[in-house]
């Protein structure tokens, strides 16, 4: 019996390439069909039939959205930063499809002749890669929000920049969980040691800070703070048009798919059928080409609980969504690694008892307890200093809020002639290529 | 020479010059980002060299959060589109001189502690992610530890100096 590393680095070259083929289309039907899905249920949540005219059920519409996109004229506003406004689309989309490289499909297959894996490439360290990629894709949101010079695109962009990073670090701990339960990095491995038992029950708590900080890193509804369309427009990309806008839109589907399958992958147990359907014939469902349909199956209720959110939940508040990411995650992930680390040490110590196993976790519990019960209450007389509270108990910004220029342009370009005349982004940019001056 | 070496050079230089280019180009954020092409380059070379775990947390912490952290701060301060002339410094040939000496410095250390040493590439677990693990809390784990103190410490300095409700009265005006 080969490992699937082995096997997937005996495949010959056009068995790879129709992989590479097959994960990109997957990454793009599955967007198309995400954009229809989500339109179709949020209508269906809020009363109104959503998209239903382009094809059956409207399935088309996405597609014809996109052709329409494709035909739009590509604007470039006069102060962008020219290469970085043209690069930021293709940095954003690259690495939302490499990430699906070490994502585990199913097990070994039969393809062509060919005994393979259903997995592009089983690197050791395969969990790091997703979250490597997923951390390159905020460039693209931070430089587009950047190169456009107009200030609703920096403020969401900074928004992004800030929120990617708070939330990645409860990410990256929450997955410490699992590394440290499954003993590999490996995806397939991780998929593999779930034989016993899926991980959302094994380890709740990873669980519940992964799907929470999954929303907050693809900027989702409830935490969509960097699109927010009522206070920045339409956030980092305001200023984008035809196919660059297209490619946004397809990095954050793709970048959605992917957090879903890493989510499947490392908690519900990959490719496995489900309980009683495991059982069936000896586990005759978990082999073949069986496990695509679980593995997209689990994958899209990840998907819908992402639409699901949306069509429940209001935008928090920047500060109520930082407070809960480095405040209620990040410590409570450290205290459970803590957990999880000391039980493993207790189970694989030789000659230690279960009674003695039993006093470690209550001094632990004791412990947790004495803190919980050391913490200083909660002073709700704080927040009204920074956010004046009106009668009706609405929190309102302050009044004189003060919204920062755009970046400002040092040398001006030639001034453009009557015929090629661009198209100005905004009035407050235009001013502001008059003043030049970089003070904010 | 073998396919990876042949690729490793290349790497190598295109971290060098995109490092020369960090430092000379007028553009700020696009110093930055010439600095992100250093660091993957040599996330290139880790890989080359079997490293994977050191190759993907480089591109993790140095490339996904450092500099985005860096852009962050340029942006939050002031990021103009296009050349700042007030970016060149008077004191260059003082900068190159001390460059220069650092750089002299680390390769001799490098050359003169590593000459002879030698690992083996073959079955690839020399950088594997529990060989790294090994040896990093078995026999570096001292200085491991204090430079997370290390860490910390400009963790706790960096907050005490943001916050004015403690510490010496910070002047006001300016920044708002």
């Amino acid at each position: 019996m080969k490992t699937t590393a082995e096997l997937i680095a005996d495949d010959p070259l056009w068995l790879s390439i129709i992989k590479v083929v097959a994960i990109f289309a997957f990454g793009v039907v599955m967007t198309l069909f995400m954009i229809w899905l989500e339109r179709r249920v949020v209508g269906r949540m809020q009363h109104r039939p959503g998209p239903n005219r382009v094809g059956p059920f409207g399935l088309l519409q996405s597609l014809a959205d996109g052709l329409k996109l494709a035909f739009k004229e590509d604007i470039r506003p006069v102060v962008a930063d020219k290469w970085v406004y043209f690069l930021a689309p293709i940095i954003s989309a690259i690495p939302a499809f490499l990430a699906f490289s070490v994502i585990p499909f199913g097990p070994d297959v039969t393809m062509f002749g060919h005994h393979t894996a259903l997995q592009l490439v089983d690197l050791p360290v395969g969990v790091l890669v997703i979250l490597a990629c997923s951390s390159l894709g905020v460039y693209g949101i931070v430089l587009s929000g950047w190169a456009s010079g107009s200030p609703y695109p920096l403020l969401g962009s900074l928004r992004s920049a800030a929120q990617v990073i708070s939330y990645e670090i409860a990410m990256g701990l929450s997955i410490v969980g699992v590394i440290l339960r499954s003993h590999s990095l490996s995806t397939s491995d991780i998929v593999n040691a779930q034989e016993g038992g899926w991980y959302f029950w094994l380890l709740p708590v990873s669980f519940v800070v992964y799907a929470i900080s999954m929303v907050g890193e693809t900027n989702r509804a409830p935490f969509d703070l960097p699109e927010a369309e009522s206070e920045l427009v339409g956030g980092f990309h305001t200023e984008y048009s035809s196919l660059k806008f297209a490619l946004f839109f397809l990095a954050e589907y793709v970048n959605m798919v992917v957090v879903s399958a890493l989510a499947t992958t490392l908690f519900l147990g990959g490719w496995r059928a489900p309980w009683p359907l495991s059982a069936i014939d000896g586990g005759v469902l978990n082999t073949g080409w069986w496990p695509i349909l679980w593995f997209v199956g689990k994958t899209f209720f990840f998907l819908f609980v992402f639409v699901w959110l949306r069509g429940t939940l209001p935008r928090l508040r920047y500060d109520q969504f930082m407070r809960l990411g480095w405040k209620v995650l990040v410590p409570v992930s450290l205290v459970w690694i803590v957990l999880i680390a000391a039980s493993n040490a207790l189970w694989n110590t030789p000659g230690v008892t279960t009674g003695q196993r039993l006093i470690f976790f209550g001094v632990g519990i004791v412990v947790l307890l004495v803190f919980a019960l050391l913490l200083p209450d909660k002073r709700v007389a704080d927040d009204e200093e920074f956010v004046p509270v009106t009668g009706s108990g609405y929190p309102l910004p302050p009044l004189d809020l003060s919204v920062p220029k755009s970046p400002p342009r040092r040398r001006l370009p030639a001034a453009p002639e009557p015929a090629e005349r661009e198209m100005e982004p905004a009035a407050v940019a235009a001013a502001d290529k008059e003043t030049g001056d970089g003070s904010l | 020479m073998t396919g990876a070496e042949l690729v490793f050079v290349p790497l190598g230089a295109v971290a060098l010059g995109s490092s020369v280019l960090v430092v000379t180009t007028d553009q700020l954020v696009r110093a930055a980002l010439w600095l992100v092409v250093a660091l993957g380059a040599l996330a290139g070379c880790f890989l080359l060299l079997a490293a994977e775990l050191v190759a993907w947390v480089q591109v993790l912490i140095y490339v996904g959060a450092v500099v985005v952290l860096l852009l962050f701060g340029i942006m939050l301060t002031r990021a103009p589109i296009g050349r700042s002339v007030d970016l060149d410094s008077g004191n260059r040939v003082a900068a190159l001189v001390v460059a220069l000496g650092t750089a002299g410095t680390l390769v001799t250390v490098v050359v003169g502690g590593f000459r002879t040493a030698s690992i083996d590439l073959g079955d690839g677990s020399a950088g594997s992610a529990g060989t790294v693990g090994a040896g990093l809390f078995r026999y570096w784990v001292l200085p491991f530890e204090l430079l997370s103190v290390l860490l910390l410490a400009a963790l706790v300095g960096a907050i005490v100096l943001s916050r004015r409700d403690i510490g010496p009265r910070a002047r006001d005006g300016g920044e708002d």
